[in-house]
C-alpha cells in the first residue's frame, strides 16, 4: 500500500515462531515491541498531537477500568471492554476529518469519544437509557451497532450516498471484529463497496476471538486483509497495538477514500490486529475457552505502553506530565459518571421516537401505563416476577 | 412462585431438580445419546457450552463432531441446517437471541418452512432451533425480543415456548421428534429463576398441547414463557384480595395452537384476558382473541382484554420493566373483563 508520501512504510519482518508472531507476520508497524521508531518511518503527526493521542488512550483503559467496576457493581449493565484494542481505536478516529463518519460497534467507546461523542453519552446507554444513543448536533457517530456486520452495508451507503449527491469531501469509516466477517451482510456491503467505489474504510479489529470462537475457526483465510482482494477493493494488516502505524494506514485509506490518484480504488479493508484482553463482555468468562498466558505475549505490545515508551524517549513526556495527565483523565471521567448518573428514568421515552408523531394508539398505551404508576406506584415496575 | 400443577409427564419415576435451562441441556443430551444422527450446531455452543451454558458439557460428551461451533452467520447456521437434514441428519442450530435470528429468517420462511410443501411430501426439514428469547434480564439492545408472531404467522414451523423446566425438557424431546421444523423459544427471563423436578430419562410432553397452570371459573388468562409467572402471581393475588378465580392457560405450542384447550376454558368463563411480550398489534394475543370469538361468541360476557408489551421497541434495562407486563398490569386486565 501506498501510504502518505513522506512515510516509508515499514512491514515488520517476523519470524512466526508462534500463534502470536505469525499474527505479526506480515503486518505494517511504526513502533517496536519497546516503543522505538522503526528506522525510515514517519509516524506522520506532530509531537503534540502523539501527546494527545497518548492521553486519549490512557483517558479509555481508564474508562474501561471504571466501566468494568461499575458492572461489578450493578450500576451499569452488560459492558463490552476494550482494553488492549484502545490504541487503535483511537488512532482510527484521529485519522478522521471532521465531517466524516463513524459507525461503530458496541466496543468502539474510545473512536466514539475521539470523534466527539462525550463521555456521559456513553454511560447513559450503559446505565440502561436510550438518550444515551442520542448523538450531539455536528458529531458524526452513529449509535452503537449490536447485531452484528449490519453496520457494514449502511457505512457502505452512506458513503455511496454521499458520492452520488457529489460531497466528495467526506468519507465513511465503519468498525467491525473478525467474527463480523462471516456475516453475509458483511460481505454484501464490501461488495457493493468494490462494485460502486465508494469511499468507505471498514476497519476489521481482529482481536482473535468471536466470544469463545477464535480467529482460525471463524475463517480459513490466512489472514482477513485478503478478503478485500475478491471485492476488487484494497486491504492491509496493521499492528492494531501500534496506534502510529494504524494512525498512518487508517490515514491514507482516507485520503485515497476522497482523493484517489489514477488507478485507485476508493474503498480499504484495514485488518487491525490485535487481542481482547479481557472478557468479551462482562457476562463472559475467558477462562472456559481460551489459555490465559496468551494474554499475557500480546500484553508484551500494550499500545498505550509502547506509545508512552516512544514518547518518554522522544522527550515530549516526562513523570511530572503523565501525572498530570493521569490527574485529568481521572477527574473527567469521575465528572462523567457523575453527570450519567444523574439522568433520571422517564418511562414516557419508551413512547418517544417511535414515529415522528406518536399514534393515538400508542399514546393510548402510554397514558395506560402512567395510570397505573399513579395507582401502584414506581415499585411495582421493578420486576416481573415478583 | 407457583410452579404446581406439573403432572402431565410420563416418568421412569425419577426425577431430579433442574432449572429451566438445565432442563434443555438434559434434554439435549437424553436425546443425542439416543439418537446418533442429532447435531447441535451455533455460534459458542460448544467449548464455551453456549452463552447460556444451554449446551454445557455437550462438546465434552459428545466431540467437535456433534456440537458444532459455527463462524458467525446466522443465515449460514440455519442454511447449513437445513441441508444437514436434508442429508438425513438431525440438526439443532442455536441462535444465540432471538433478536439475531434475523438474519436466518429467509432461510426459515423461504426453505424451512415450504421444503415439504415445495417437494410434494417428498422431503421435509427435520430441526429445531433453539433460541433464547424475551426480556427482563437487564440485557442490552436487541437482546429482549420476543417476536414469535413472525414464525407462528410461516405456514409450515412449529412454535414453542416452555415455561417450566419439566416441560422445556419434554417439549424439546417432542420438538427432536417431530418430523417437522420447530421453533423452540426458551424464556430466558426463567432460564434460571426456580428448579423443579423433571423426570430422568426420555419423555415427551406433546406439541399442541396447552396446560392448566391454575383452575378458575370467573376469567381465563391465557399465555406462554416467562408471562406464566405474572400472570400466576396476578391470579394469586386476585382470588386472595377478590376472590376471584383465574383460570391460567399456559400454551406451550403456540404454532399449532390448542384451540380446544382455549375454548373449553372459555366456555367455562365467559372473559378471557391474553398476557404477551410481544408489542399488542399483531401479536398472537389478536390471533387467539379471534379464535374464541369464531369458536364461542355466544358464551362471551365481557371485550377480551390483551395485556402486552407496547408498540414501541424494547427499552434499554432502565425502563424494561415498565414494558413487560407486570402482575398489577395483568391484573387490572383481568379486573376489566371480569368487571365488564
Ligand atoms: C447477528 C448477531 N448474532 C449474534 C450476536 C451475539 N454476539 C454478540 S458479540 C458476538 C461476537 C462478535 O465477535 P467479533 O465480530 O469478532 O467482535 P468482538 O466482540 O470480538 O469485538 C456475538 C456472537 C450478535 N450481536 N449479532
Amino acid at each position: 500500500m501506498s501510504t502518505q508520501d513522506e512515510t516509508d512504510p515499514s512491514i515488520a519482518e517476523i519470524q512466526p515462531d508462534s500463534n502470536i508472531e505469525s499474527e505479526f507476520d506480515q503486518v505494517f508497524r511504526i513502533l517496536d515491541d519497546d516503543g522505538h521508531l522503526l528506522p525510515g518511518v514517519d509516524p506522520g503527526l506532530s509531537g503534540d498531537k502523539r501527546l494527545a493521542m497518548y492521553e486519549d488512550i490512557k483517558l479509555a483503559r481508564h474508562f474501561d477500568q471504571r466501566a468494568i467496576s461499575l458492572q461489578r457493581q450493578g450500576r451499569i449493565a452488560t459492558y463490552a471492554p476494550m482494553t488492549g484494542q484502545e490504541g487503535s481505536q483511537v488512532a482510527t478516529s484521529y485519522a478522521l476529518d471532521e465531517q466524516d463518519w463513524l459507525f461503530p460497534t458496541y466496543r468502539e467507546h474510545a473512536a466514539k469519544y475521539v470523534h466527539g461523542v462525550d463521555l456521559p453519552s456513553l454511560l447513559t446507554a450503559l446505565l440502561g437509557y436510550r438518550e444515551g444513543y442520542a448523538v450531539p448536533e455536528g458529531v458524526n457517530v452513529m449509535p452503537e451497532y449490536i447485531p452484528i456486520a449490519t453496520q457494514v452495508p449502511h457505512a457502505m451507503g452512506m458513503a455511496w450516498g454521499y458520492t452520488l449527491q457529489g460531497k466528495d469531501d467526506r468519507a465513511v469509516l465503519c468498525h467491525l471484529g473478525d467474527g463480523a466477517t462471516s456475516e453475509g451482510d458483511f460481505h454484501e456491503g464490501l461488495n457493493f463497496a468494490g462494485v460502486f467505489d465508494v469511499p468507505s474504510v471498514f476497519v476489521c479489529n481482529n482481536n482473535q476471538w468471536a466470544i469463545s470462537v477464535p480467529r482460525e475457526r471463524q475463517t480459513a483465510s490466512e489472514t482477513i486483509a485478503q478478503k478485500a482482494q475478491s471485492y476488487g477493493i484494497e486491504g492491509i494488516r496493521v499492528d492494531g497495538l501500534d496506534p502510529l502505524a494504524v494512525y498512518v494506514v487508517t490515514r491514507e485509506a482516507i485520503r485515497k477514500a476522497k482523493n484517489p490518484v489514477d488507478g485507485e480504488r476508493r474503498p480499504t479493508l484495514i485488518e487491525s490486529v490485535q487481542y481482547r484482553y479481557g472478557a468479551h463482555t462482562t457476562s463472559d468468562d475467558p477462562s472456559v475457552y481460551r489459555d490465559e498466558a496468551d494474554a499475557d505475549k500480546w500484553r508484551k505490545r500494550d499500545p498505550l505502553k509502547r506509545l508512552e515508551n516512544h514518547l518518554y524517549q522522544t522527550g515530549l513526556l516526562d513523570s511530572e506530565r503523565e501525572a498530570e495527565i493521569q490527574a485529568r483523565i481521572e477527574e473527567q471521567v469521575a465528572t462523567a459518571i457523575e453527570t450519567a448518573e444523574a439522568v433520571e428514568a422517564a418511562p414516557e421515552q419508551i413512547f418517544e421516537h417511535v414515529y415522528q408523531e406518536t399514534p393515538d394508539r400508542l399514546q393510548a398505551q402510554m397514558d395506560e401505563l402512567n395510570e397505573l404508576r399513579k395507582k401502584y406506584g414506581e415499585g411495582a415496575f421493578s420486576g416481573v416476577l415478583e | 412462585m407457583s410452579t404446581d400443577s406439573i403432572n402431565d409427564h410420563p416418568s421412569n419415576g425419577e426425577v431430579q431438580q433442574l432449572t429451566l435451562v438445565e432442563a434443555i441441556t438434559d434434554g439435549l443430551s437424553t436425546e443425542m445419546n439416543r439418537d446418533e444422527s442429532i447435531i447441535v450446531l451455533g455460534e459458542d455452543v460448544g467449548v464455551n457450552g453456549g452463552v447460556f451454558r444451554a449446551t454445557d458439557g455437550l462438546y465434552e460428551e459428545f466431540g467437535g463432531d456433534r456440537v458444532v461451533d459455527t463462524p458467525l452467520a446466522e443465515s449460514g447456521i440455519v442454511g447449513s441446517a437445513i441441508g444437514l437434514a436434508l442429508s438425513g441428519l438431525k440438526p439443532i442450530p442455536e441462535m444465540q437471541f432471538m433478536g439475531f435470528m434475523y438474519p436466518a429468517f429467509d432461510q426459515l420462511v423461504s426453505h424451512a418452512a415450504r421444503i415439504r410443501s415445495r417437494s410434494q411430501g417428498q422431503y421435509s426439514c427435520q430441526m429445531v432451533v433453539r433460541a433464547p428469547y424475551g426480556g427482563g434480564i437487564r440485557a442490552p439492545e436487541h437482546h429482549s425480543e420476543s417476536k414469535e408472531a413472525f414464525f407462528v404467522h410461516e405456514p409450515g414451523l412449529k412454535v414453542v415456548a416452555p415455561s417450566t423446566p419439566a416441560d422445556a425438557k419434554g417439549l424439546l424431546t417432542a420438538s427432536i421428534r417431530d418430523p417437522d421444523p420447530v421453533i423452540f423459544l426458551e424464556p430466558k427471563l426463567i432460564y434460571r429463576a426456580f428448579r423443579q423436578d423433571v423426570p430422568t430419562g426420555a419423555y415427551k410432553v406433546p406439541l399442541g398441547s396447552a396446560s392448566v397452570r391454575r383452575t378458575g371459573s370467573d376469567v381465563s388468562v391465557y399465555t406462554w414463557g416467562a408471562m406464566t409467572q405474572p400472570a400466576l402471581i396476578a391470579a394469586d393475588h386476585l382470588s386472595d384480595e377478590k376472590g376471584i378465580e383465574t383460570e391460567v392457560i399456559d400454551l406451550r405450542t403456540l404454532s399449532p395452537l390448542d384451540v380446544e384447550t382455549i375454548v373449553e376454558s372459555f366456555k367455562k368463563t365467559g372473559r378471557a384476558a391474553i398476557v404477551h411480550e410481544a408489542p399488542k398489534t399483531a401479536g398472537l394475543g389478536a390471533e387467539i382473541s379471534t379464535i374464541i370469538q369464531e369458536e364461542a361468541l355466544v358464551y362471551q360476557e365481557a371485550p377480551i382484554q390483551r395485556i402486552t408489551g407496547f408498540d414501541a421497541p424494547m427499552p434499554l434495562h432502565a425502563l424494561e420493566g415498565y414494558y413487560l407486563p407486570q402482575a398489577v398490569r395483568i391484573q387490572e386486565g383481568i379486573l376489566d373483563a371480569v368487571e365488564f
